[in-house]
């Protein structure tokens, strides 16, 4: 290893990048725009629910009930004259649900009966459905609460859930998917960077005249990775800035830890990049290689956004070798719940091993042969 | 002229499909996806791991917590023996949850007093301790209703009874396969064209083909035609995999399905045929690619509703063809929809589509590098 040999290549390399801006827009424009579309425009958390309400016979109770939904601000309740015109709009996707309250609503209540609220809801978007279930259910039981106080009665319930939330106490999603972005993100950047590099030499001739000259594979693979590394660091910064500043997730655990992992998670990412580069010699295979095997895997397998443990056993099994599985647990712990060395520790050793194995077969796959 | 587009089109497809990678490339890896995310995706909680921390030495406990180790979302993975140990559980996220049962559990509920549950959750990833407290609640108000039937207890003066519409069983998996066929079918059908025109940029040879007669019309077709071509092969037969595979019930008719992909490709090779001649090397176009891929799919309303969005960012989802064809595809997979119902997400795809491969032939000729 020859340091003015490398320091030749890395000028080299960002002359290149200069000249063709798309590297430096990769660094830094992509995770500016995703994040603000991400962070401004996924969200889990249901609110303004518009609910069609049927209501047979109005009476003190009913409008009683469906000012509690009003006021948990989950729903917005909309009146309908028949339960034949709001289904009408459940089916045109104007509301996504329906309570209906039957005649009988105020009476067996009164009587000390067992009155049915009917609910229902449009089960396409299961997710939606489950979440805005919840919600109505914690209605329902603060309304009955409320019901029984202003009555003077006791409520009967046998056992009550008293939950505490740890961590993300408002169970905002944002402060979930926000540094799961940031994942998603880096893995992007880490081999949209790199994932051309090697094999726009080979497409255009110039790894010929690289081999003629005294520099070794070795320096050649450095040399691609220490500007991109560079670069890639910038726009691990600004993504975790936007995070903190703009979208105010809070940071619980230590920075320069932050900083630690992130480096070790762009390592892994270039030289992924590196490694489709150096395998694929021919850019457009390189392309979609890279399209495939970066944003799908790490958006659905790592956990970002579908839990892992629910998966079944032979599918959590292949989200081992999806490198932003690791780093989405890094992130979700440092920026939630601070400095849990198991949780960092674990999957630090599980990124280093990836970036070694990435590195060696990168390596030992870039020989100065023409074949 | 059908003679030169005919030649062109032959190119073209020999362009993708010569180099065995890139045939590896277009039809190994989006089937292998299929499959493995087709049972990853889904928000449909099993196996949760959770920690038990009972003080109570009543039945009464243990018979609520049989209704959680008899549940397939839950399962027990430690018995804890005081305070200190459920931090170190939750914080290395070895349980999502703690059930913590209190001395007196079994006494209150026996003196017809309110005994409480306290559930302590992991809220890092807030949509599944979300949904796993949901499940806790109705595993508790199940055990509330039988309790007090079972001890002469008055229920509560109204009772929340639930349905859901056109998935009974609130299966995510119905609503994400059908996702995923939209998914896969982007992504090959941007793999074949969004950087074909780059690519030939970049080498030189674009500049001959604007020399020959051909027309931009014309190159606009020819290179249209490979995406339109193993797109829908592989988007029908990824469709074809989600019903009789994963047995995501198909109950809308075939010709909807078939016109909304037509029209999907149409909107899609557009964009693709756009970014890679507004490129004018590959790593360029592959900028373009993801810079339109990834926001696609995440305005899609595929994993999040786009009803939760601002309303800013729900108007521009209207941009998105993949926004479109995902209610295509859900609604005839799931609720039966028909070609005449469909027309206002046919539309759009349309316009979309004629716009972009309007404005692709254009650049054809206008960006020159």
């Amino acid at each position: 290893m020859n340091r003015l040999r490398l320091r030749g290549l890395v000028r080299k390399e960002f002359l290149q990048i200069l000249r063709d801006p798309s590297a430096i827009a990769i660094a830094f424009v992509l995770p500016v725009f995703l994040l603000l579309l991400f962070g401004y425009g996924v969200s889990l958390d249901a609110h303004h629910v518009p609910l069609a309400v049927v209501v047979d016979q109005p009476t003190a109770q009913t409008s009683d009930f469906i000012g509690s939904l009003q006021q948990s601000g989950y729903f917005e309740p909309r009146y309908s004259p028949s339960f034949k015109v709001a289904r009408d709009a459940l089916m045109e996707r104007r509301v996504s649900g329906i309570i209906w309250l039957r005649s009988d609503f105020s009476r067996e209540m009164l009587a000390g009966k067992t009155a049915p609220v009917a609910a229902w809801l449009d089960g396409v978007d299961a997710n939606n459905a489950n979440i805005v279930q919840g919600y109505l259910l914690g209605a329902w039981q603060n309304w009955l609460q409320l019901q029984a106080d202003e009555a003077g009665y006791a409520l009967s319930i046998p056992v009550r859930v008293q939950s505490r939330i740890w961590f993300n106490p408002a169970l905002r999603s944002r402060d979930f998917l926000v540094p799961g972005l940031i994942a998603v993100i880096m893995t992007l950047i880490g081999a949209l960077l790199t994932a051309l590099v090697v094999a726009r030499e080979w497409e255009r001739g110039t790894m010929e005249a690289l081999m003629a000259s005294p520099v070794t594979m070795g320096e050649i693979l450095l040399g691609k990775l220490v500007p991109y590394f560079l670069l890639g660091m910038g726009g691990m910064l600004l993504s975790v800035a936007m995070a903190v500043w703009l979208f105010a997730v809070p940071l619980v655990g230590s920075f320069w830890l932050l900083l630690a992992c992130s480096a070790l998670f762009l390592l892994v990412a270039l030289g992924m990049g590196l490694l489709i580069s150096t395998l694929a010699k021919n850019q457009f295979v390189a392309a979609q290689v890279a399209v495939i095997v970066t944003f799908l895997p790490a958006f659905i397998l790592s956990g970002f956004i579908f839990d892992i443990h629910s998966m079944p056993a032979v599918v959590q099994f292949l989200t081992h070798v999806v490198a932003a599985r690791y780093y989405v647990a890094i992130l979700q712990t440092l920026f939630l719940a601070g400095d849990v060395w198991p949780v960092v520790l674990g999957n630090s050793v599980a990124l280093v091993l990836m970036a070694t194995i990435f590195f060696a077969i990168a390596r030992r796959k870039s020989r100065k042969r023409l074949d | 002229m059908w003679a030169r587009i005919f030649a062109l089109i032959v190119k073209e497809f020999l362009a993708v499909l010569r180099d065995a990678a890139s045939r590896t490339v277009l039809i190994g890896p989006p089937l292998i996806q299929l499959m493995v995310f087709g049972y990853a995706a889904s928000f449909d909680l099993r196996h949760i791991p959770y920690a038990v921390y009972n003080q109570d030495s009543g039945y009464a406990s243990r018979q609520l917590l049989a209704r959680f180790s008899g549940s397939p979302v839950f399962r027990q993975v430690a018995v804890l023996r005081g305070d200190a140990q459920i931090a170190p559980r939750l914080n290395d996220k070895s349980a999502l949850l703690v059930l913590h049962i209190g001395q007196h559990f079994t006494r209150d509920l026996l003196a017809r007093r309110t005994a409480r549950l306290q559930v302590l959750v992991d809220g890092r990833d807030s949509n599944t301790a979300a949904l796993a407290l949901n499940d806790v609640g109705g595993i508790v108000l199940d055990f509330n209703q039988q309790w007090a039937a079972a001890h002469g207890q008055r229920g509560p003066p109204a009772q929340l009874v639930t349905r859901a519409w056109f998935n009974p069983n609130l299966r995510s998996r119905w609503f994400i396969v059908p996702g995923i066929v939209a998914l896969l079918t982007l992504v090959v059908t941007l793999l074949v064209t969004g950087l074909s025109v780059a690519r030939e940029r970049e080498m030189g040879t674009f500049d001959q083909l604007l020399v020959t007669p051909l027309r931009p019309l014309e190159i606009l077709v020819g290179k249209a035609v490979p995406g339109f071509v193993i797109g829908g092969l592989e988007g029908g037969f990824i469709a074809l995999v989600a019903v009789l595979w994963f047995h995501v019930p198909f109950v809308g008719s075939i010709a909807a399905l078939a016109l909304g992909m037509f029209f999907f490709l149409l909107a899609a090779i557009g964009i693709g045929l756009m970014i890679s001649s507004l490129a004018v090397t590959q790593q360029q176009g592959l900028l373009g690619v993801f810079l339109f891929l990834v926001p696609s799919i995440i305005l899609s309303g595929f994993a999040t509703p786009i009803a939760n969005m601002p309303e800013a960012v729900q108007w521009l989802t209207r941009l998105n063809p993949m926004r479109y064809f995902l209610i295509v595809v859900r609604g005839v997979f799931l609720e039966g929809s028909t070609v005449p119902v469909l027309w206002s997400q046919y539309a759009p795809l349309a316009l979309i589509g004629v716009g972009s491969m309007s404005a692709a032939a254009w650049l054809f000729r206008h960006r020159m590098a």
